[in-house]
């Protein structure tokens, strides 16, 4: 590990405490860095900030570093499966696919005459989410592998998306005005609505989508230089695309079950990772696409709360002028 | 040692071979060459396991490739495609050291004698003072001498190279196909490479394969002079 890298995880770990702090103080009520670690340490306080601290902001600043680590990772495997520097869970239409999982079960339960409550409404949002994200993946994929141009790829992503959002149009129009609340608040983006269970639910998930990340680091290196080059390296293609499917089906979709469709964060945060670190080597660009994710999530949770905004907004604002630079520095350039 | 039996390959109904029986001997520098269209990329393809579309058995050192584990062939053959890789952000040395994926535990961990490889890989090819650069500042022709590089460090018996000289100058193509023949010699490898330039394949290369649909002919240089089969098959007229 050279001294740049050396340098960089340890700003980043330095950074992440600090603005998970800082997250945790911001919010409607003013609770000091004091109270917070009273609350931690388990000291005496006032119950209504501890139950402030531990039930909601706790919960969301954990949530936004889960978040934007699983965005952030499933993106960086996106674009190097993909060899496309413009791939990412939102732009490919894995996020519509979750959307419309999650769309059809919010709208389309109550259709039914059904109610979903508790854990139940907890596991089938996920379930739909993971149902709707895969097969997204499963058909951009085979059209990737059949049509080697990645505008094809990327033109099809956004059909997707397109098609996702006339069905989820119809879905609404057909809906009662409950459930199309519920799902309008839902697009939006927020972290401050994720419930315990869907939390376990969703850092579950999310481990184990990391956890096969992780075991397919040395996989992603070799597909740097194409599929073809992998293969005569050794690489046993079906059995790492079927991993990272899974993978990025359980990284995006769990997220966007319970947050919605965050956009954006998963397309640049590895393009800044990459930048900050000088090198594509997953071993070093996937921690560090991991720590920096968490920290840009802290931030626009951060600003979200700051400016009363939905997230999805904020990231959006940070990451269109990423892809500007991205597309104008890597013009000729793969991932 | 590689060897074609009784092999037939093309497309729907367009035979490219058929029916084909040679053998390609270790330790010799072997140029494939044809016209356009004719499979020179397909045989290359075939006989490093990404194109099945065929009939017959490619044997590697002994060993029918269709019967070897995806891992046990990338340590038996490598291949240089004709693909302009560009990857920002990483080292020439980076992406020779993915050449030794083959023999590296789960996360890719280079051991001293994997670095030594590397190294030494580099040297051969002429880029042994690139190593620090990235590809995205390179030219096609050094790129292409990178992944000639990853290839040696593969240390693979067969490699393979379709068309490695198309992105150099013509000193350059020399030097190429002079280091090539050297590596063949001394390591005792089997070197096969497509090209189109006749002229380096009748003077650096031991053998010459020249595909004239359904078949082909295996000979020396000398040999494929004097038969007049080139004439034949390019459409030379004699002046």
């Amino acid at each position: 590990m050279n001294r740049r890298t050396t340098i960089g995880f340890i700003l980043l770990l330095i950074i992440m405490p600090i603005f998970f702090v800082l997250d945790m103080m911001t919010g409607s009520t003013d609770i000091s860095l004091t109270q917070i670690w009273t609350v931690l340490t388990g000291g005496d306080c006032d119950e209504m900030v501890r139950r402030i601290v531990v039930d909601v902001r706790l919960l969301q600043a954990v949530s936004a570093i889960v978040v934007g680590v699983a965005l952030s990772v499933s993106g960086q495997q996106m674009q190097t499966l993909f060899h496309n520097p413009l791939a990412g869970p939102y732009v490919l239409g894995v996020s519509s696919g979750a959307s419309l999982g999650v769309a059809l079960f919010i709208l389309g339960v109550p259709l039914t005459g059904a109610t979903a409550s508790g854990m139940f409404s907890s596991v089938g949002m996920a379930g739909a989410a993971w149902i709707g994200s895969g097969l997204v993946l499963v058909v951009v994929a085979a059209a990737g592998h059949r049509f080697k141009d990645i505008m094809v790829v990327l033109i099809l992503g956004m059909m997707f998306s397109s098609g996702v959002g006339a069905v989820v149009q119809i879905l609404q129009y057909l809906s009662n005005d409950e459930s199309l609340k519920a799902f309008v608040i839902w697009t939006m983006g927020s972290l401050g609505g994720v419930t315990p269970v869907e939390f376990a639910i969703m850092f579950s998930s999310v481990f184990i989508g990391l956890f096969l990340a992780l075991m397919s680091v040395k996989s992603l290196n070799l597909l740097l230089l194409g599929e073809e080059y992998a293969v005569t390296m050794g690489l046993d293609v079906r059995r790492c695309r079927s991993l990272l499917f899974l993978s990025t089906t359980l990284l995006a979709g769990s997220v966007t079950a319970f947050c919605g469709p965050v956009g954006f964060i998963g397309l640049a945060v590895p393009h800044v990772a990459r930048s900050l670190f000088a090198t594509s080597d997953h071993r070093i660009s996937l921690p560090a696409s991991f720590l920096l994710g968490a920290v840009v999530m802290l931030v626009c949770d951060i600003a979200s709360k700051t400016f009363l905004l939905p997230v999805n907004a904020i990231t959006s604002l940070l990451g269109i002028p990423v892809v500007v630079w991205i597309v104008l520095k890597n013009k000729s350039i793969t991932c | 040692m590689i060897e074609l039996r009784n092999i037939s390959t093309g497309y729907g109904v367009r035979k490219l071979l058929q029916g084909v029986n040679t053998s390609i001997d270790n330790g010799c520098l072997t140029a494939l060459i044809g016209r356009n269209g004719t499979g020179k990329s397909t045989l290359l393809r075939a006989i490093a396991g990404l194109n099945r579309q065929y009939t017959g058995a490619i044997l590697v050192n002994g060993t029918d490739i269709s019967q070897m584990k995806r891992s046990e062939l990338s340590r038996s053959v490598s291949l240089v495609t004709t693909s302009r890789v560009r990857i920002a952000d990483m080292t020439c040395r980076d992406i020779v050291a993915l050449g030794r994926a083959p023999y590296t535990d789960w996360i890719g961990r280079l051991r001293p004698d994997d670095r030594e490889i590397v190294d030494n890989a580099l040297d051969k090819v002429g880029m042994a003072s690139y190593g620090d650069r990235s590809l995205d500042t390179m030219s096609d022709g050094e790129c292409q001498r990178i992944m000639i590089a990853r290839a040696i460090a593969q240390d693979t018996q067969v490699m393979l190279l379709d068309e490695p000289t198309s992105f150099l100058d013509m000193p350059a193509r020399y030097d190429l196909a002079g280091t090539l023949r050297e590596l063949a010699a001394s390591t005792g490898k089997c070197i096969v490479m497509s090209t189109h330039e006749l002229d380096i394949a009748m003077r650096f290369c031991d053998r010459v394969i020249l595909l004239d649909p359904p078949e082909l002919h295996n000979m020396t240089p000398v040999e494929m002079t004097q038969s007049g089969v080139i004439e034949q098959v390019f459409g030379i007229k004699k002046w």
